[in-house]
């Protein structure tokens, strides 16, 4: 759990206080911190003076807009159609045995989040997975216990 | 004007009108559940769709304005399946136990559902393999997504009738729902329980919750003694929900009915909204001289009223620091309640842990109010139990009283007695008409300047009333107010409320004294009066309660018999210590979310 602190304030001298500035904050306040905190959405319904209720009710509409508590690196992995029939399932299983959480979890130091996602257009290169912003795409387990390997070191 | 068809007829319309409406001109009946007429245009349900010449979709009549030259068909087959298909999904996603359900016989949805006449499932019953969350934790209220449309009325009222979005749409897809703020208990969150939402809920997604099993059992059980109070809305109202027309007073049958029903005491809480002018009344003049004459700085004005406990909850959530300018008078059924089981327990030699005091309110935040740790002034809950007009039509019928044909009748005496001012109350302008009334007369010893004692410019339903009484001839202890200018406001229904509280916040509000209703029209437009609940229903039953007070002997709150009576044998004087002590409160700061 992190201390949101200035950070809103900061965010709406920044984007503005109308209606239509809550998106860019939420989503900047997610690119730091990776998800919203309770406080985080009442302090930006304060300063934007809308309901905290349509705060979260915005921030539950996006996918990406995570309103419960994320590790430092959430790992997105495709589960539409081209990335399952290439393979999909090995490489979340290979993920659940090394990060030792299931899908939908986070460990324990708060390190990783394991979670699903619809298409992030990386079809052709598929299976795919999103760390924070950075796809990895034409995936094996081998390569993908690679990739959190390199992870874990830093 | 506008020239269209529908239906074969002609009709003409003013431009911007919808389809919806234009056919409502023809008498042609289009179902919908999203649509109010109290609410903008939202366009979710789809049920209203028809048929429009050369479009290549159906069209939402609720959300599409009528246009020149315009040819529409609202009962074609293509319409016909659709309804029935949209009628059919939604119902594939709603709790339909409909004979267990506290909204049978008036749901919307379940009307639809007995007109398509559906005899067995088209489409899989979702309802068994969704997570539902039923919130029970509101006094006042009970929220049971189960049996959500998400049709968004709720959502609309809160946020554009009240200026509050306690709830406010969640999610997406199959997982949307209407939500608190990150799903916390309605308890929890920012809701005034005004039961706005609950009166436009179109099923039993928002209902009431129901006392009447605990006060039957009151009444049933011989060792009780149950006294009833009835708020002047009911009166107005409870016709509705026993086949009258909007805006037929029923006071006279209503007493006779709640002594049918057993209660063992039919009073009225006229006698303390009188009570309430005399308290609230003499806290401005004192607020007023100590502002105006002491010159003490400590002095909160204006003065907020504080009858309406939506409203006290808006203000501890939204502007706590404005909390000092509430009067620190109970409303009038909290007066009641101190009063019944001390004042009256004593007059009629009842131990007062053998009272159940129940009252009947238009309201739904009364619940709420009366729950509060505060109202305990008599040792004991001072209400025990708030049910709304609704609620007590369902006795009604329960009991089998043919209240058409019943006789009329008046309250019991001590805490029985009504003036017109003490009626009023229930329309938005009314407490500070009745507030002028008796504090204009006590300054000047001459009633108010205005003809048989209407003040009409704080009458009415505009948003935001303002209105200025400039006080001449003052008696001697008053003198100091001469030719004082009082300057008064009134709000109705919390946007407008938020309206007049942002003016006070920049320090831009002139007034010494303001009203504030927490819904629309005020009481006559409370969250537990009968459903639909609408702007010509709230002009019709407001109609009634000046009638009401017109009808009247006495219409001034210091002129009731049982106020002057009580002061008298037992309060003393207005604020004085005993008044202070069972009559007045304090509130608290809450947090706006």
């Amino acid at each position: 759990m992190y201390q949101v602190g200035n950070l809103v304030k900061e965010l709406s001298d920044k984007h503005g206080r109308l209606r239509e500035s809550l998106m860019p904050i939420l989503q900047e306040i997610v690119q730091k911190h990776n998800y919203l905190t309770d406080e985080a959405m009442v302090e930006v319904a304060r300063e934007l003076d809308i309901s905290a209720a349509e705060v979260y009710g915005t921030a539950s509409f996006y996918t990406f807009l995570d309103t419960q508590v994320k590790g430092k690196y959430v790992i997105r992995v495709c589960k539409t159609i081209t990335c399952s029939m290439k393979g999909k399932s090995d490489i979340i299983q290979t993920l659940e045995e090394m990060l030792k959480i299931k899908v939908g979890e986070t460990t324990a130091d708060k390190q990783f989040s394991l979670i699903e996602t619809n298409c992030i257009g990386w079809c052709h290169k598929a299976p795919a997975i999103l760390i924070n912003e950075m796809p990895y795409t034409e995936l094996t387990p081998e390569k993908v216990s690679e990739i959190i390997k390199d992870y874990m070191q830093k | 004007m506008i020239n269209l068809l529908i239906n074969d007829q002609k009709v003409s319309v003013q431009a911007g009108t919808t389809v919806l409406a234009a056919a409502k001109k023809l008498k042609i009946n289009i179902p919908t559940l999203c649509n109010h007429d109290d609410l903008c245009v939202a366009g979710n349900c789809r049920v209203c769709v028809v048929e429009q010449k050369g479009a290549r979709t159906l069209i939402a009549s609720c959300a599409t304005p009528a246009s020149e030259g315009m040819e529409i068909h609202t009962n074609t087959l293509k319409v016909r399946n659709a309804r029935k298909h949209i009628v059919e999904l939604l119902l594939s996603e709603h709790r339909a136990d409909c004979t267990k359900c506290y909204k049978n016989q008036n749901c919307e949805l379940q009307t639809l559902a007995n007109e398509f006449a559906f005899g067995d499932h088209i489409f899989l019953d979702l309802v068994e393999n969704k997570k539902y969350n039923i919130d029970r934790s509101s006094p006042s209220f009970i929220k049971d997504d189960s049996k959500c449309i998400r049709c968004q009325r709720c959502v609309r009222t809160c946020s554009e009738l009240q200026y509050i979005s306690a709830i406010a749409v969640a999610n997406k897809g199959a997982h949307q729902k209407i939500s608190s703020f990150h799903d916390r208990p309605m308890s929890h969150v920012v809701c005034t329980n005004c039961g706005q939402c609950v009166n436009r809920c179109p099923t039993g997604a928002l209902v009431e919750k129901t006392y009447i099993d605990q006060v039957w059992d009151a009444i049933y059980d011989p060792d009780k003694h149950v006294v009833v109070q009835t708020a002047p809305a009911v009166r107005v109202a409870l016709g509705e929900d026993l086949g009258y027309d909007p805006g037929e007073r029923v006071t006279g049958k209503m007493v006779n009915a709640l002594r049918q029903l057993g209660f063992n005491s039919v009073l009225d809480t006229d006698f303390s909204a009188d009570l309430t002018i005399m308290e609230e009344g003499t806290e401005l003049l004192v607020r007023l001289k100590k502002a105006l004459v002491d010159g003490d700085k400590k002095i909160s004005l204006p003065m907020f009223t504080s009858c309406s406990p939506g409203w006290i909850k808006f203000i501890e959530h939204k502007y706590p620091e404005f909390l000092p300018n509430l009067s620190t008078c109970k409303s009038p059924q909290q007066m009641f309640g101190a009063l019944a089981k001390t004042f009256y327990a004593k007059k009629r030699n009842i131990d007062p842990s053998k009272i159940v005091s129940v009252s009947i309110m238009p309201c739904t935040a009364k619940k709420f109010e009366a729950d509060r740790p505060e109202m305990r002034s008599s040792g004991f809950k001072d209400v025990d139990y708030v049910l709304t007009t609704r609620e007590l039509a369902v006795m009604i019928k329960q009991a089998g009283l043919d209240f058409r044909n019943l006789e009329e009748a008046k309250c019991d005496s001590i805490m029985g007695d009504s003036t017109g001012a003490a009626v009023i109350f229930g329309a938005t302008g009314g407490v500070m008409e009745a507030a002028l009334r008796t504090a204009y007369e006590i300054v000047t010893g001459r009633e108010v300047p205005f003809g048989n004692l209407n003040i009409t410019p704080v009458r009415g339903m505009d948003g935001v009333k303002e209105a200025t009484i400039k006080i001449e001839g003052c008696v001697d202890d008053w003198k100091f107010l001469e030719g004082a200018e009082l300057k008064v406001a009134i709000a109705h229904g919390l946007v407008n409320a938020n309206k007049i509280m942002k003016k006070v916040r920049e320090g831009k509000a002139p007034y010494h004294f303001v009203e504030i209703m927490a819904c629309p029209g005020g009481c006559i437009g409370g969250g537990g009066q009968p459903i639909p609940t609408n702007m010509q229903i709230r002009e019709k039953r407001m109609k009634a309660i000046y009638a009401e007070d017109e009808h009247m002997v006495l219409r001034k709150s210091h002129e009731n018999p049982d106020v002057i009576a009580i002061y008298k044998e037992f309060l003393d004087k207005p604020n004085s210590h005993k008044s202070h002590e069972l009559l007045h409160t304090h509130y608290v700061e809450r947090d706006n979310y």
